[in-house]
């Protein structure tokens, strides 16, 4: 494997992987709260009409389509370009 | 309450038979543009990401989320928000760790990307063993879940459901093999969105458009506890072991891997993944105001008089709010659901037969074309038979945990090995053997010893192990055994073969 291509592809996993971290951290964090602190995530908001656990759930769900979309964005913007120059070099050069 | 559930209800038979006929049709077209095992299994690459977004969506959205979800709301509160959480975090690991270098790397199943440069006999045949004990069981899981459903429903015999739906399955898979799934997928999941977001509308409606009055009315009615953590959690090790499966199952079914095949390349993939999320969340935002609603509209007393364990809840909410009618069209849309994902299911596990097991295990990878789709179409009709007989043979058995124990196999047997395939390079031919057979027996095993299956199901007195969700123990177990006997006896030949997989996993195929 070639430097250039072991270069993008090393930061596809960084990138990748810190935001499967993300995800990861933000959602057994969530499951540890509930399980280990019941009385946090029951704790009432609003007025008593809604719960810190059911915000949190809520913004979880909110979350995996955002973190999605970031990624999705820095693929279109930094790793398709380099991955289209790098296909485009290994056509001319079999 | 008086409801009309489990009579014969017109709209409702109208609406599924309107489904079953344009489906069919469907398939017709479908079947004139299906020659090739391509075109059976991957639809021909030619799948835009809209639709691989929305067919993912109808993969996976199943009976069980959207009846069993609301019900669990409904009934306990908030512990049911636990469950559709799980279910939608596994999808950005999809989208980061698995979904393009799964499209660059493999053709038809998951087992292409594992066995890309190991042996391919050992790694096929224990990546189809894994597949298809995901498949059985969680077609299992459909097949009751269809029986029991029209029978609730419409007062239809439960063995008569059970047939139309495998008999109606068979039908598209058989003729218009990945086309006609995909296009079932995708009308399915546009009316279970939208179905289950006008059920929404109408709560929402009756509390100002302002979800924190629904939560405060089922407050005063059921007390705060509603809104609080409960019986679910009641053992952390539990709740992480069930998050566990959750995430990391959800990357590792066969039915969803497989259609990261059906899109032209690594790009598309992406896109798709990030569609069917938004899709899925929505949907499990929405879930959570049906559940919420049923249990302040229809009442828990009300929910539990028709089904205990509160699948109706739904279903009851629509007739509340727009009568029989609307309850017919839920209706219809539920068993649509079913149809869906049994497709989907049975298409995978003909993957599995056709792909890894006779092409490249019998005939060592050197197989006509046409002989793959014949063995495909031969495999699917035994599936169907499969999914039928299991049907009538599990009638009134409670078979609720075989959907989180196919999450727990996909959890440890598929996602440790394709990942440690993908990234680490002295990773073995027996490495990957070990791992998913490790993955897939420990789960069995932790299930049959739990007190699920042995106390409640077998009648014994205690159970052997005391955890009802397998992942805390399985996925490591499938990670370290992988990681292990890759160590203790390194494969060369496995190892070179590291840059290719590279190479071919990020620029994709040559062209």
């Amino acid at each position: 494997m070639n430097d250039d291509l072991h270069r993008i592809v090393a930061r596809r996993w960084r990138v990748g992987g810190v935001l499967t971290l993300v995800m990861m951290a933000a959602y057994f964090g969530f499951i540890l709260l509930v399980a280990f602190d019941k009385e946090s995530a029951g704790a009432l908001l609003a007025g008593g009409r809604v719960s810190v656990g059911i915000v949190l759930g809520a913004a979880l769900i909110v979350l995996a389509p955002i973190l999605i979309a970031i990624y999705v964005r820095w693929a279109n913007r930094h790793y398709d370009p380099a991955i289209r120059e790098l296909r485009a070099r290994r056509e001319d050069d079999p | 309450m008086s409801t009309s559930l489990g009579e014969p209800n017109a709209i409702a038979i109208v609406a599924f038979v309107g489904f079953v006929v344009v489906t069919l049709g469907i398939t017709y077209w479908a079947s004139r543009r299906t020659r090739t095992s391509a075109e059976f299994f991957a639809a021909g690459g030619n799948v835009s990401a809209l639709q691989n977004g929305f067919a993912l969506a109808g993969d996976y959205m199943s009976a069980a989320s959207f009846l069993g979800i609301a019900g669990l709301v409904s009934l306990s509160g908030f512990d049911g928000l636990i469950y559709s959480i799980g279910f939608l975090v596994g999808w950005p690991l999809i989208t980061f760790l698995i979904a393009e270098p799964l499209r660059n790397l493999g053709t038809y199943t998951f087992a292409d990307v594992v066995a890309f440069r190991m042996k391919q006999g050992p790694v096929r045949v224990t990546a189809a063993i894994s597949t298809l004990t995901v498949v059985t069981f969680y077609l299992i899981a459909q097949m009751v879940g269809a029986g029991n459903l029209v029978h609730l429903m419409f007062g239809l015999d439960y063995a008569l459901a059970v047939v139309i739906v495998g008999s109606v399955m068979l039908l598209y898979v058989l003729f218009g093999g990945m086309i006609a799934t995909t296009w079932v997928q995708i009308i399915k999941a546009g009316l279970l969105l939208v179905g289950a977001t006008l059920l929404a509308v109408m709560v929402l409606a009756k509390f100002g458009f302002n979800p924190l009055t629904l939560f405060a009315e089922a407050k005063r009615q059921y007390g705060a506890g509603t809104l609080a953590p409960g019986k679910l959690v009641a053992n952390p090790l539990e709740a992480v072991s069930l998050g566990l499966a959750l995430m990391l199952g959800t990357a590792g079914l066969p039915h969803i891997l497989m259609r990261f095949y059906t899109v032209r390349d690594a790009a598309t993939a992406r896109r798709s993944v990030a569609y069917a999320t938004s899709l899925i969340g929505w949907f499990y935002l929405v879930t959570f105001v049906l559940g919420f609603g049923a249990s302040v509209l229809v009442g828990r007393a009300a929910i539990t008089g028709v089904d205990k364990g509160g699948n109706m809840a739904a279903p009851l909410l629509a007739e509340v709010l727009g009568g029989t009618g609307f309850l017919g069209f839920i209706s219809a849309v539920a068993f649509a659901t079913i149809l869906a994902v049994v497709a989907g299911l049975t298409l995978s596990g003909a993957a599995a037969l056709a792909h890894d097991l006779w092409g490249h295990v019998v005939r060592r990878g050197k197989i006509a074309e046409r002989e793959t789709l014949k063995i495909a179409r031969y495999a699917t009709v035994g599936l169907a038979v499969l999914a039928i007989g299991l049907g009538l043979l599990f009638q009134g058995q409670n078979v609720a945990f075989m959907v989180g124990l196919a999450f727990s196999i996909a959890a440890s047997a598929n996602f440790p090995a394709l990942l440690l395939s993908m990234t680490w390079r002295r990773f073995t031919t027996w490495g990957a053997v070990a791992s998913m057979l490790a993955g897939t027996l420990s789960s069995v095993v932790l299930i049959l010893l739990s007190p699920t299956v042995w106390v409640d199901l077998l009648h014994n007195a205690a159970p052997i192990s005391d955890l009802k969700n397998p992942g805390i123990v399985s996925v490591p177990l499938a990670f370290l055994a992988g990681i292990v006997v890759s160590l203790v006896a390194p494969e060369p030949a496995a190892a070179k073969g590291f840059d290719d997989a590279q190479d071919r996993m990020h620029l994709g195929p040559r062209s």
